[in-house]
């Protein structure tokens, strides 16, 4: 029946509503828990969330090797020229030219933070680091190198 | 005890022996006028930081916290911000209808205050036809917001305007009809009479469910006609930046925000007084006692006391409720809305003509 539906369709729409409201009512009523940090008061004792994004960094072990190989996909992952892959050949012990990487370039100042890149490394070379105080006066220090000098592949990577 | 009406007399007594009735009058427009701005101020500023606080709580954070004790002088400070910026008028806009339209806005504003009771013998225009007079002026509100999109000459500022001038058409529907079914009861379009009906409870529990009804109805269909969301098309921040005021900044932007502000505090003070009895105190039937004690509240916290209540309603549908979509706003208005509240008019009709409310 048209007539039934209908009603139907209105009680269901009204008891939506109202649970939408009882819910940010709730919220309304009980306002000792805050979910915003209260920045730059708790500079000290900041909580951020594991997975906040806030710029890509790689990680070096103790012997200053990392897990990167220089294969560039996440040059191609990243939507807006962020990051630009700059290879060597070394030579290994066998007289064999072998790709590495030389300088893993990253402009912060063009980051949007999506993460596409950390998501595109096959090896998880790169992270996403909670860090966001970015501010600078010279635009030129945005443009990082994050690979460490003289740091190399860590062995068993390929 | 303390009741504005005697206040209103004695100034007026006073004025009528010191000079004579013209010159009266006058200094009577005058005190009236600058009541009138002051409230829209105070409002304005209250408003605000009220809005940004329910805001802030319902959405788990602390809201504004910097300006004053926990930031209750923000809305003061937003102000003064907005007084020294520039109004800059867009070079493609039609200069004199795009600076009109605010003023026209925030006229409409204040001309719907007029029959409005506030207190017990407190208004500033007893006429017998204030709720047809209210609804009639209401609906000139949309020919600002026209023109303010219009002459912009900005696609954003047409488009918003546009969606405002199609929901403000459909939604006075249900408003009137809500209203109507109040009247029905009432007999009176005088707001006073309508206070006054409601002596012995207020509507909203006398005339059983068609009353809920309409109140529901009514509630809604101010929320859509005020512009506010979950009826925000004609903003709509993320489709179109700001919607009809766009171009505007400064004290005219300024305007518009007030005259928001100011539009809901009055359709939530008809909604009280039609819904709610307005200044009367909460009665219950014959309870001579208990009126009594009720009585002791002066009349015009319980008004604000309502409509604050209503405010804080619309606001709670503000931030509970996501955006329609233009066709669901008037899916909503023509499939829902205007029936149910013909049926419900019907029905409010019997039991007004049965006698069946208390
Ligand atoms: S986070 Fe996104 S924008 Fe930033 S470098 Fe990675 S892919 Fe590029
Ligand atoms: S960071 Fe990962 S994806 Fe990017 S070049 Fe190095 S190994 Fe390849």
């Amino acid at each position: 029946m048209f007539i039934v539906d209908y009603l139907k369709e209105v009680y269901g729409a009204v008891k939506s509503l109202l649970v939408g409201m009882n819910r940010t009512g709730y919220y309304f009523t009980h306002h000792k828990e805050i979910i915003t940090q209260q920045y730059p008061d708790n500079r000290e004792e900041l909580n951020l969330p594991e997975r906040f994004r806030g710029e890509v960094v790689m990680a070096h072990d103790e012997n200053n090797e990392h897990a990167c190989t220089g294969c560039s996909a996440c040059e191609l992952a990243c939507p807006n020229g962020t990051i630009k892959i700059i290879n060597k050949f070394d030579i290994s012990p066998e007289g064999k030219k072998k790709k590495a990487i030389d300088t893993f370039v990253y402009h912060l100042e063009l980051c949007t933070m999506c993460g596409l890149c950390v998501e595109a490394c096959p090896t998880n070379a790169i992270n996403m680091a909670n860090t966001f105080e970015h501010s600078v006066f010279n635009r030129g220090l945005l443009t990082k190198r994050l690979n460490n000098p003289d740091s190399k592949l860590k062995a068993g990577v390929e | 005890m303390f009741s504005l009406e005697s206040l209103t007399t004695l100034v007026q007594d006073w004025l009528n022996k010191t000079f004579p009735p013209a010159i009266a009058l006058l200094f009577e427009f005058v005190i009236v006028g600058v009541l009138a701005i002051a409230l829209f101020a105070a409002l304005g500023l209250v408003l605000v930081i009220m809005e940004r606080k329910v805001a802030a709580w319902i959405q788990i954070r602390l809201g504004p916290n910097r300006v004053g004790p926990k930031g209750m002088f923000q809305s003061a400070a937003d102000t003064v911000k907005l007084i020294m910026k520039e109004g800059l008028t867009p070079d493609g806009a039609d200069k004199f209808l795009f600076n009109l339209a605010p003023f026209i806005v925030m006229m409409v504003a204040m001309l719907v205050l007029a029959p409005i009771g506030f207190a017990k013998g407190f208004h500033i225009w007893d006429i017998n036809i204030g709720v047809l007079y209210v609804s009639a002026i209401s609906s000139v509100s949309v020919i600002g917001i026209l023109m303010a999109g219009w002459s912009s000459n900005n696609k954003y500022s047409l488009l918003g305007a546009m969606r405002s001038g199609a929901q403000m058409v459909s939604y006075e529907l249900s408003v009137g009809l809500s209203v109507l079914s109040i009247i029905v009861l009432t007999g009176s379009l005088n707001i006073n009479d309508i206070v006054l009906s409601q002596q012995n409870g207020w509507w909203l529990f006398k005339a059983h469910i068609p009353a809920i009804i309409s109140f529901v109805i009514f509630i809604i269909a101010v929320t859509a006609e005020t512009n506010r969301a979950p009826f925000d098309l004609s903003e709509a921040e993320s489709e179109l930046t700001a919607g009809f005021h766009t171009e505007y900044s400064g004290m005219k932007f300024a305007l518009f925000f007030l005259a928001e502000y100011i539009n809901i505090f009055i359709v939530c003070a008809i909604g009280a007084t039609l819904f709610l009895g307005g200044w009367m105190p909460f009665h219950i039937g014959n309870w001579e006692s208990f009126n009594h004690v009720m009585d002791y509240i002066p009349t015009f916290l319980w008004f604000f006391g309502k409509t604050f209540f209503l405010i804080f309603l619309i606001m709670w549908f503000r931030w509970t409720f996501p955006r329609l979509r233009v066709d669901q706003l008037l899916n909503l208005e023509w499939k829902y809305l205007l029936p149910i509240s013909m049926v419900n008019l019907i029905m409010m009709t019997l039991v007004a003509i049965k006698g069946w409310h208390f």
